[in-house]
């Protein structure tokens, strides 16, 4: 279980905030704490990474406990085994590829296992390039096993796709939960992206103004109850096409793409990028075998 | 014509060692200048820093007077000791760190302030202590500022006068330099020796910045 409990001031452009945090969750999930700019999101994973201190607090991660204001007890970032991945670059300039995962590379571990990990995120061939010489998705996905090359007890993610385009964005979404799923890392991505969070985790904290308003399920939050569908899926419009009479919306959801017809009332204020909710009402599906089972 | 190499040697030697030892010097104290969050630290940024505003005469003139074999510092050094700072290489020295200090200082606390604070924080989340991320992200990556900081130390030094007049004198081969003897040359009248000095100063001078602002004209290439 990991239990994160603190308390911080935050200097805002409105004036002075409390970030006030209380949460728990099992070990091995992916959680999001989704808000708008300026909730106090990166706040929030610099006090877990230990590189910005809470005023009071206790947080316990795997099992440890790395901060504790009663006990006067505050374990160093280097101690805290963390993987963190923000959305600034932060790369090494002056080193490689190979060079950048050697960098994170630590004694006990064994070198060989440098060019598997190059190979399981798609950079092969790349090893001796500089990282201002790769693609946005391709310097996250270094990113990406920088970090994991630690053997980190969690993975802190600080909206690492928010730089990238849609479709490298909807790749290295793909990344991470195949990461995820083979690791079972327990995660926390910070997001303001609806569709992102709807996507990855399996749990959502709601942070608006320094506090936790709303915790659940990506569903339970997310999807407005008005609409009494008896099937609803949310997604993100990456195309709007026009066909004779007909819009054709290309969507993404959950880890597909697919495409629907939209009237022109419902197109009003839809543009590539929204977030929507896709629901089918008197509708009798068909049921067939899965050829997997 | 008469002249010797003696001073042009000296110099050299002198701008060598005081490189050297400011270059090994300034490194942790432009690290401490640039992240301490110490109160004080902007009276240590003024001490660094007044060498730019004194008159040499000033500084060379306290360092005499601290130096002196009548002063409890000098008497103590000399006697147990037995090193003579005043009129010694020693002196020329100490007097050279503290007047080039800023030109070695300042430069290279720009770099590191300027050094985005995610990179480090990228290499300290990654488990690496402030000393391996200092040596192995942060100075690879600010070369320029280094070199800058070494070029303008080196310059500084060989362009110094009063403040080597001062504590060092003009005894030939320990501490007669070659600015000082081109104002010795001139005194006894010797103008075509002053000009020689003066011309292989104005030469070594000209080469070290075309050297360095060439070398800054494009820094990634080069590093």
């Amino acid at each position: 279980m990991n239990k994160i409990r603190f308390k911080k001031q935050m200097h805002t452009p409105q004036g002075k905030q409390w970030l006030d945090i209380d949460i728990n969750f099992p070990s091995g999930e992916l959680v999001s704490v989704f808000g708008e700019s300026g909730a106090g999101k990166t706040t929030f994973l610099r006090i877990l990474a230990g590189l910005t201190q809470p005023e009071e607090g206790y947080i316990e991660i795997e099992g440890e406990v790395w901060f504790d204001s009663n006990k006067k007890m505050n374990r160093s970032v280097q101690m805290r085994k963390i993987g963190f991945i923000s959305q600034e670059n932060t790369l090494f300039p002056h080193m490689t590829v190979r060079g950048n995962l050697e960098y994170a590379w630590h004694g006990q571990q064994d070198f060989n296992l440098i060019p598997q990990w190059i190979e399981l995120v798609g950079l092969k061939g790349l090893e001796d390039k500089n990282p201002d010489q790769l693609s946005g998705g391709q310097k996250q996905r270094l990113a990406l096993i920088r970090a994991l090359i630690r053997q980190p007890k969690i993975l802190l993610l600080d909206e690492p796709l928010s730089d990238l385009d849609i479709q490298a964005r909807l790749n290295l979404q793909d990344e991470i939960l195949k990461i995820y799923a083979k690791t079972k890392i327990t995660t926390v991505l910070v997001s303001h992206d609806m569709a992102e969070v709807f996507k990855l985790a399996q749990k959502v904290f709601v942070l608006d103004r320094g506090k936790i308003i709303k915790s659940g399920k990506p569903q339970e939050i997310f999807v407005n109850n008005d609409v009494s569908g008896k099937f609803k899926f949310t997604g993100q419009i990456l195309e709007i096409h026009q066909d004779g009479v007909l819009n054709i919306l290309t969507l993404s959801i959950g880890n597909n793409v697919t495409k629907v017809v939209a009237t022109d009332e419902e197109m009003a204020d839809l543009k590539v990028g929204s977030q929507v909710v896709v629901s089918s009402k008197a509708f009798n599906p068909l049921i067939l075998r899965s050829q997997k089972n | 014509m008469h002249y010797d190499l003696q001073p042009l040697y000296l110099t050299f030697q002198l701008a060598i060692v005081v490189t050297v030892i400011l270059f090994a010097v300034s490194i942790p104290l432009a690290y401490w200048i640039a992240f301490s969050k110490n109160r004080f630290k902007y009276v240590i940024e003024t001490l660094v820093s007044m060498p730019l505003v004194l008159p040499p005469t000033v500084i060379g003139f306290y360092l005499l007077l601290v130096f002196s074999p009548q002063h409890s510092l000098g008497h103590f050094l000399e006697s147990f000791l037995g090193l003579r700072v005043v009129f010694s290489f020693t002196g020329l020295v100490i007097g050279s760190l503290i007047f080039s200090l800023p030109f070695m200082v300042n430069p290279i606390k720009a770099g590191l302030q300027n050094f985005p604070q995610e990179l480090i924080e990228a290499s300290l989340v990654l488990g690496k202590s402030r000393w391996t991320t200092l040596y192995r992200v942060i100075l690879p990556n600010i070369k320029p500022a280094l070199l800058t900081g070494m070029i303008m130390a080196f310059a500084h030094t060989i362009g110094e006068f009063g403040v080597v007049l001062m504590i060092g004198g003009n005894i030939p081969g320990e501490t007669r330099l070659a600015s000082i003897a081109i104002y010795n040359e001139v005194e006894a009248l010797n103008y075509d020796t002053a000009g020689l000095y003066a011309l292989v100063l104005v030469g070594i001078s000209f080469v070290i910045l075309l050297m360095f602002y060439y070398l800054n004209r494009k820094p990634l290439k080069i590093f």
